[in-house]
């Protein structure tokens, strides 16, 4: 379960972000600049919110009165980067094992190959991340996540820099690997067909402040409505 | 022709360009986290060097190494070691003088480094340390070796403040750039036309490997 009641003061607006995802994928959906991605960063402890409460799975991540702020190494949050920020001097396998350093040694190995053959990335081993298409970079990085473990899954617009026709192929796998995963999973995204082939749940957020959790499909329904309504 | 010259300068350039890759590299880095003012006035001092007379430099350094001065007679009387005039009395001049090469490339470097990687790399749960260490460095490694080698040429043409400061002892504290000096003005032309050339010869190669450092790599997509 994951509890997040956050204000942060940002140039444009004041970020008031309050909800809760228990074991379900949600949504977190707005405009461009609507303040999701620091909503994100909030969570995994990169950015500090002024106040407010971040709880995870009964831990506290967050609390502005108790004063704890976990560092980020701490939190066992799988963040995936709108970019995927691999690291550019590391190959795939170098990428994968950087977040397995917390195994011992003689067990990382086999994870790697574990999480190689799950990610579909076996001949890709050697390859520098700049030598990969979108998809790979994408894979690589959704392996070196699982690879630390993560209590919850964060994704950050995870489909924005790639093509419709590699979207479609990739949702389904996506959809997939949040299920296997079965924890909490907030998505990003500011393009409703991504949501609601994803999520049941989304929260709206517009300025940074965000509203009510809604049902994808009726929420899907009075946007259209309104688009309806332009003609 | 005795060598002496070349071997202590290649041993003081190289010595100060290792002392300056970790301070330039320290103080880059962490400058950056200081509030904008402070910021302001330690990039101001840190640069300075760069812009002052290599005389200035020296005096500022005699009135605190001197054996007279406060750090000087310190280590005159507690550990009866003079600080100047000593081969390596050049070091303290050479490195002032040369940080603020390495200190300024640093900073560039580090300022085009994508931070959605250190970030990422805590979210997995690496050290502070690991980050730095394995990826900011090597995502900057091109800027950080340019600063290094600038350093290093730079370094081998250091005069002002050396001669201040080590002064020209044939065997002892003698440079390249002193021995030109002394030689030309006893009179010894054709030696000192000999350092001349060496010089150039070796600034020119250090300016050769600088440009194929800097040369930007093509990516292949």
């Amino acid at each position: 379960m994951l509890y997040v009641n956050i204000e942060k003061k940002l140039d444009r607006y004041t970020l008031k972000a309050a909800f809760e995802c228990d074991h379900n994928t949600l949504a977190l959906f707005g405009a461009s600049g609507a303040g999701k991605s620091m909503t994100l960063k909030c969570i995994a402890g990169i950015e500090k919110p002024d106040k407010g409460v971040i709880q995870l799975n009964g831990k506290t991540l967050f609390d502005s009165e108790k004063k704890i702020n976990l560092p980020p190494q701490k939190r066992h949050v799988g963040y995936l980067f709108q970019d995927y920020a691999l690291f550019p001097n590391m190959t795939v396998s170098g990428n994968i094992t950087a977040g397995l350093r917390k195994l011992p040694k003689a067990e990382r190995e086999t994870k790697l190959r574990e999480l190689i053959n799950r990610f579909h990335l076996d001949g890709l081993e050697d390859r520098k991340p700049d030598t990969l298409s979108g998809g790979e970079k994408q894979r690589v990085a959704l392996a070196r996540i699982f690879a630390s473990s993560p209590e919850v899954l964060l994704l950050d617009e995870p489909f924005s820099s790639l093509d419709t026709m590699l979207k479609l192929q990739l949702i389904p796998y996506i959809r997939g690997i949040i299920a296997d995963f079965g924890g909490e999973t907030i998505l990003v995204s500011h393009d409703i067909d991504e949501v609601r082939q994803l999520c049941h749940a989304l929260i709206p957020i517009a300025d940074g402040v965000t509203a009510d959790a809604q049902d994808t499909e009726e929420y899907y329904i009075t946007l259209k409505e309104q688009f309806e309504n332009l003609k | 022709m005795d060598l002496y010259p070349l071997y202590n300068s290649l041993r003081i350039s190289a010595i100060s360009a290792i002392v300056v890759f970790f301070i330039g590299i320290a103080a880059a880095y962490y400058i950056a986290k200081l509030p904008r003012f402070i910021k302001g006035i330690l990039d101001v001092i840190f640069t300075l060097p760069l812009v002052l007379p290599p005389t200035v430099v020296g005096y500022l350094l005699l009135l605190v190494l001197g054996p007279k001065r406060s750090v000087g007679s310190f280590f005159l009387d507690t550990f009866d070691v003079r600080l100047t005039m000593q081969w390596w009395s050049a070091i303290f001049a050479v490195t002032v003088i040369v940080f603020p090469l390495m200190y300024r490339t640093a900073r560039g470097a580090f300022e085009r480094f994508d931070e959605n990687l250190a970030d990422a790399g805590r979210t997995l749960g690496l050290s502070n340390s690991y980050i730095f260490w394995r990826i900011r460095i090597p995502y900057c490694r091109q800027g950080i070796i340019a600063g290094v080698v600038l350093s290093f040429a730079r370094a081998l043409g250091e005069y002002g403040a050396t001669s201040m400061i080590a002064g020209y002892t044939p065997g002892k504290t003698a440079t390249v750039s002193t021995a030109v000096y002394q030689l030309w003005r006893t009179g010894n032309d054709a030696l000192a036309l000999k350092w001349v050339l060496i010089n150039i010869a070796i600034s020119a190669v250090v300016l050769f490997i600088l440009n194929w450092i800097e040369k930007p790599q093509r990516r292949r997509s």
